[in-house]
C-alpha cells in the first residue's frame, strides 16, 4: 500500500503538480458579444435598378449577386424547366464570348461565375478577388444582359438533364423527395413540379422559350444587385452605371400560384427498391410561408423537434435507438406556404418502429415544451447567428432574403431578440397549428419485401405501393436528341 | 464523421497581387504534459474555433479491427467524467455552440464553433473527453454508437450511387498489410466485432495529449485564452509514446482491371495511379494536372468527352494527398449509350496528349490563379471543416507551421507547363494503374477491357 502511494506521487510530480480546476459544473458563458455589422447600404442606378451594399474589408475579396424576381414557379404552361434552364444556358455564350471563351475569360481571373433558378427567383453570382473586380463585372454584365442562348448550347444541357433524370433513379433521396413535392401540392401547382422539367418538357423547350423568359422578366425593375466585399460605394456606383444602368425597364408579367390543400387523411406511399440498407422516410404536410407572423416561433419549433444535433428527433432516432445515421427536420419557407419536412435513413428492418418514433414526436410536440429545452433551443439560434456573418458569400446570401422578402434593414440585429421573445406558449400554438400528425404524407422508399408487412402492420392509414418506374417514369433517351 | 450536417461549400476565386504575403499571425505552446497549443486571433466575427487534432486515424488499425478509429470519433461524444451522455451537446447548443469530427486513414479532428463568450466551456469538454473519457466509458455507449456507424456506413456507402468504389479501389490498389488497405469506415464484421476492450486500448495507445494538438482561432484575448488551456489541459497525463508508422512505399506492376457491378443506370470508368505523399515533390504538380484535366469547360477531358463528343456526364480528375503516399484518380460517368471502352480510349489519349507536349502556359495560370484565389477565400472562416482552425492545425501536423498557407501556395505557383508534363510521363504512363469499370446490374458488356470481377465487402 505504502509504495503504491509513493508511486502514485511521484507519478504526479513528474507531472509537475498541475492543479485540478473545479470540474463539478461546466464553466457559465459571459454575457454574448453583440454581432456589429457594417450598415447596409440602398443604392440606385439611374434605371431605377436597386443596388444593396455591404462593406467588408478584412479580405480582399466580393461576392455580387444579381437577384431577378423570377423563377420556376413562373415557367410557361407545359414547358417545366424554363426558368432553370435560361439560367444555365446564361453561361453558354454572352456578349461577343461563346461558351468556351467565356469560361476561359472568368477562371484565368480566378474569379467564379454561376447562375441558377430557384421557385420565385434567379440568381447570378460572382465571386471574384477585389483585384479583379473590373473586368469580371463585364462579364457579368455580359451574361445577365446579353446571353447569346445558341442552340447547340441548349442542346448539350438537355442532354446533361436527361441523363440526369436517368441517374434520379439511383438515388433513394431523389426518388422520395420528387414524390413527397408532387404528391403534396399535385402536378399542377408548380411546387408540386421538379425546376429541371420533365423529359417531356425538356424535349420541348426552345431557344426562344429562353429569350421570352430573359426578356419578360430580366429586367431591372424586377431584379437587384447584392454585393459585399472590401469595396466602397464611390468607387463601386460608377461601374455599375456605366454596366447596368442602360438596362431598360419593362412591366412584368403577372403570375399567381394556385392554392394548395393538406391531405384528406394520412397517407403512405412505399416505393419499392428491392435489395435497399435503408429505407428513406421523408415526411410532412404543408407548412408556413416566410412572411408568417409565426415565423419565429417555427424557427424555434423546428430547433426543438429536429433542427439540431440534441433535437428530439435526432436524440430519439439516433442516440437512443440506433436506427439511423441521422433524423431531422425543416421548415421549407417560401413566398407561398412551402412543406414541413421531416426525414432519416433508417435501416431496412426498423422501418416501422422508426415511423413509431416520429409520429410520437410529432405528437409531443404539441404538449409544452419544457422551459430549459425551449431556452437551449433558443440559445442554439439566436447565439450562434453571427456564424452565419462570416464570409462575403454568407453575408451576400443574408442580403438576398432581405430583398427577396422585403425585410426591415435592422432584420439582423433584431434576430436575436426576436427568438429570445418566443415562448412555450408561442410554440405550442404554432405546433397545433402546423404539426397535424393525422394529416401527414409519408414516403418510404426502400425494399418492399422486408418492410411491407410492418408498415401495414401499424395501421397507421392506406398504404400505396409504388415502383420507381411510378414515380419517375419510363428512362428518358437522350439518344432522341440526335 | 459524427454527423451530416451541412454541405461544404468549396470557394473558388482570386489572384492576389504578386508581392502580396498571405501571413495568418499566430502564437504556440506546448504543455508539460505534451499538447502543442496554437492560437490565431480574428475579430471578425463574435465566434471562436476550438480545433482538436489526434495525431491518430485509420491508419493505425489492425486487420479484423477496421473502422476502430471512426467508431472512437463517435464515443468521444457520448460523454465523460464530468460531462454525462448527452450533455456534451446539450451544453454546447446552450451556449449557441455547433461541433462535429473527421476521421480520415491519417488523423482525427474535431471541433467547436462557439460564441465568443463561451470559450471556457469549449475547453472544458475538450479537455474533459481528453482526460476522462475512460471512468464512464461503458459497453452501451460502445454498442450505441456501433449501431449508428453501421447505419452511417449503410447511408453513405452502402446505399450510395457507386458507393462503395473506393473501398474496392483501396483494397486492391494497397497491399492487404498496407495501412491505407481498408477503409477508414471499416467492414461491417469488424464494427460487429469491435469489443469494449479494444475502445479502451485504442484510446490509452492514441489519445494522449502529446499525440494531439489544439488550435483555437477567432474572438479571444490570447493572454486569457493562454491561461484557460493552462487551467482545463494542465492536468491531463501525457499518453505512451507513439511511434511513427514505418511502411514501405505501395507500387502498381502493369495494370490491374477490374469490373464492379452496382445498382446504378449509368457505367463508371475509374483510372487511379500512385502519386507523390502529402507535400512531397510532386504532390502539388499532380493538383495543377487535375485542374488541367477536368476543371472548367476548356478542362482537356471536359472539353473532349462532355462538350465536343457528348459521351460522358461527369469527369473529375484529382489528386488524393495523404501522409504515407497519395493516389491520382480520373473518374468518367458515360452517357447512355456508351460504354467504358470508348471512354478509357479517349482519355488515354488525352494523357499521351499531355505526356508529348506540355500543356500551354494559360491552362496552367488559369488553375494557378483559382488557386491563389481559394487560399484567399481560407482566410475568411475561421470554424468548421476547412476553416483556418482546422487548416492550421493540419498544417502542424504535416508541415510543423501552423502559418503555412503562403509556402503551400508558392509551390502552385512554382509549377511550369514543363512540369506537368514531367508528373504525366512518370507517375500516369510510366507507372502501374489500376482500371475499375462500375457498371450496372448484368452489365458487364459496358466494362473496359477484361476486368477481373470484383465484390465489396
Amino acid at each position: 500500500m505504502k509504495i503504491g502511494l509513493m508511486c502514485l506521487f511521484l507519478v504526479v510530480s513528474a507531472q509537475g503538480l498541475a492543479q485540478h480546476p473545479d470540474r463539478s459544473a461546466p464553466p457559465e458563458p459571459g454575457p454574448p458579444a453583440p454581432l456589429a455589422l457594417p450598415p447596409i447600404q440602398h443604392l440606385r442606378l439611374s434605371n431605377g435598378m436597386d443596388v444593396v451594399l455591404m462593406e467588408k474589408h478584412n479580405v480582399p475579396l466580393i461576392h455580387v449577386t444579381l437577384v431577378v424576381r423570377a423563377g420556376s414557379v413562373m415557367d410557361p404552361e407545359d414547358k417545366a424547366g424554363v426558368a432553370s434552364m435560361t439560367a444555365s444556358l446564361l453561361s453558354g455564350g454572352a456578349g461577343l464570348r461563346d461558351a468556351l471563351e467565356l469560361s476561359d475569360a472568368i477562371e484565368y481571373l480566378g474569379a467564379s461565375l454561376s447562375a441558377a433558378a430557384g421557385n420565385h427567383t434567379s440568381a447570378v453570382s460572382l465571386f471574384t478577388p477585389v483585384a479583379r473586380l473590373d473586368s469580371a463585372l463585364v462579364l457579368m454584365a455580359d451574361v445577365v444582359l446579353r446571353p447569346l442562348f445558341p442552340a447547340s448550347e441548349l442542346q448539350r444541357e438537355k442532354r446533361q438533364r436527361l441523363t440526369t433524370l436517368i441517374q434520379w433513379r439511383d438515388d433513394p433521396r431523389s426518388v422520395a423527395s420528387v414524390l413527397f413535392y408532387r404528391q403534396l401540392y399535385g402536378e399542377d401547382h408548380p411546387y408540386g413540379r421538379t425546376s429541371i422539367g420533365d423529359e417531356r418538357s425538356i424535349m420541348a423547350t426552345t431557344t426562344a422559350d429562353l429569350r421570352k423568359f430573359h426578356d419578360s422578366f430580366y429586367r431591372p425593375n424586377n431584379a437587384g444587385l447584392m454585393i459585399v466585399g472590401d469595396i466602397t460605394a464611390s468607387s463601386l456606383l460608377p461601374m455599375l452605371e456605366t454596366l447596368f444602368g442602360g438596362w431598360r425597364s419593362r412591366p412584368i408579367p403577372d403570375c399567381s400560384l394556385p392554392s394548395a390543400d393538406q391531405l384528406k387523411e394520412r397517407k403512405i406511399l412505399l416505393v419499392d427498391r428491392p435489395g435497399s440498407a435503408q429505407t428513406r422516410i421523408l415526411l410532412g404536410q404543408i407548412g408556413a410561408a416566410r412572411r408568417t407572423d409565426d415565423y419565429y416561433s417555427l424557427t424555434v419549433l423546428n430547433t426543438v423537434l429536429g433542427g439540431s444535433f440534441a433535437s428530439r428527433l435526432n436524440s430519439n432516432l439516433r442516440e437512443e435507438h440506433g436506427y439511423s445515421y441521422g433524423a431531422g427536420s425543416r421548415f421549407d419557407f417560401r413566398p407561398q406556404p412551402g412543406p414541413f419536412l421531416a426525414a432519416a435513413s433508417v435501416q431496412s428492418e426498423v422501418t416501422d418502429s422508426a415511423l413509431v418514433e416520429f409520429l410520437n414526436e410529432l405528437n409531443a410536440i404539441r404538449e409544452p415544451v419544457p422551459e430549459d429545452e425551449l431556452a437551449r433551443a433558443k440559445n442554439y439560434v439566436a447565439l450562434r447567428y453571427p456564424a452565419a456573418f462570416q464570409t462575403v458569400t454568407d453575408i451576400a446570401e443574408q442580403l438576398d432574403d432581405l430583398f427577396v422578402y422585403g425585410l426591415p434593414d435592422d432584420f439582423f440585429n433584431t434576430y436575436g431578440v426576436s427568438i429570445f421573445s418566443v415562448t412555450a406558449d408561442d410554440v405550442r400554438r404554432a405546433a397545433h397549428k402546423y404539426i397535424d400528425p393525422e394529416h401527414l404524407l409519408i414516403v418510404l422508399v426502400g425494399d418492399r419485401a422486408v418492410i411491407e408487412d410492418g408498415v401495414k402492420a401499424l395501421d397507421m392509414g392506406p398504404v400505396e405501393n409504388l415502383t420507381i418506374e411510378d414515380v419517375l417514369g419510363p428512362v428518358p433517351d437522350p439518344g432522341a436528341l440526335d | 464523421m459524427k454527423h451530416l450536417a451541412v454541405l461544404i461549400v468549396v470557394l473558388t476565386s482570386v489572384v492576389i497581387a504578386q508581392e502580396e504575403r498571405l501571413t495568418v499571425p499566430h502564437e504556440s505552446f506546448t504543455l508539460e504534459n505534451g499538447l502543442r497549443v496554437i492560437l490565431h486571433e480574428d475579430h471578425t466575427t463574435p465566434m471562436i474555433s476550438v480545433n482538436m487534432l489526434y495525431h491518430v486515424g485509420s491508419a493505425r488499425e489492425q486487420s479484423g479491427r477496421t473502422g476502430l478509429a471512426h467508431l472512437f470519433e463517435h464515443i468521444m461524444f457520448e460523454g465523460s467524467a464530468h460531462v454525462p451522455e448527452g450533455k456534451f451537446d446539450q451544453w454546447l447548443e446552450a451556449a449557441g455552440g455547433d461541433n462535429n469530427g473527421g476521421t480520415t486513414a491519417d488523423h482525427t479532428r474535431y471541433w467547436q464553433d462557439i460564441p465568443s463568450n463561451a470559450l471556457e466551456l469549449a475547453l472544458f469538454l475538450e479537455s474533459d473527453r481528453m482526460g476522462y473519457l475512460l471512468p464512464v466509458l461503458s459497453q452501451e455507449i460502445v454498442d450505441g454508437q456501433r449501431d449508428v456507424v453501421k447505419n452511417e456506413r449503410r447511408q453513405s456507402y452502402e446505399n450510395q450511387p457507386y458507393g462503395m468504389d473506393h473501398m474496392v479501389i483501396s483494397e486492391h490498389l494497397y497491399p492487404a498489410n498496407h495501412p491505407y488497405h481498408w477503409p477508414t469506415i471499416g467492414y461491417m464484421d469488424d464494427l460487429t466485432a469491435a469489443s469494449y476492450e479494444d475502445i479502451v486500448e485504442f484510446f490509452k495507445a492514441y489519445y494522449g495529449p502529446d499525440n494531439a494538438s489544439l488550435c483555437i482561432a477567432g474572438d479571444f484575448d490570447p493572454g486569457e485564452a493562454r491561461s484557460l488551456v493552462r487551467k482545463w489541459f494542465g492536468d491531463v497525463p501525457a499518453g505512451a509514446p507513439v511511434a511513427p508508422i514505418s511502411v514501405p512505399a505501395a507500387t502498381l506492376v502493369g495494370e490491374q482491371r477490374l469490373v464492379l457491378q452496382d445498382d446504378v443506370q449509368l457505367p463508371r470508368l475509374y483510372m487511379v495511379w500512385h502519386s507523390p505523399a502529402l507535400f512531397a515533390d510532386g504532390d502539388a504538380e499532380m493538383d495543377i494536372l487535375a485542374s488541367v484535366l477536368s476543371d472548367g469547360r476548356n478542362s482537356r477531358l471536359y472539353r473532349r468527352l462532355i462538350y465536343d463528343m457528348q459521351i460522358a456526364q461527369d469527369v473529375s480528375a484529382f489528386q488524393a494527398s495523404s501522409r504515407l503516399g497519395s493516389s491520382f484518380w480520373i473518374v468518367v460517368t458515360a452517357r447512355a449509350g456508351h460504354g467504358l471502352e470508348e471512354i478509357e480510349r479517349i482519355v488515354q489519349e488525352e494523357i499521351e496528349l499531355l505526356g508529348d507536349l506540355p500543356p500551354a502556359q494559360r491552362e496552367v495560370d488559369r488553375a494557378v490563379h483559382q488557386y491563389e484565389a481559394d487560399f484567399l477565400a481560407r482566410m475568411e472562416q475561421i470554424g468548421g471543416f476547412y476553416g483556418k482552425a482546422d487548416l492550421m492545425n493540419m498544417y502542424y501536423y504535416n508541415t510543423g507551421d501552423p502559418d503555412y498557407f503562403e509556402e503551400d501556395l508558392a509551390r502552385y505557383k512554382g509549377i511550369g507547363p514543363a512540369d506537368v508534363r514531367m508528373a504525366v510521363r512518370r507517375y500516369l504512363l510510366d507507372s502501374g494503374r489500376l482500371v475499375l469499370s462500375v457498371v450496372p446490374e448484368g452489365r458487364k458488356d459496358l466494362a473496359s477491357g477484361d476486368g477481373r470481377e470484383v465484390t465489396a465487402r
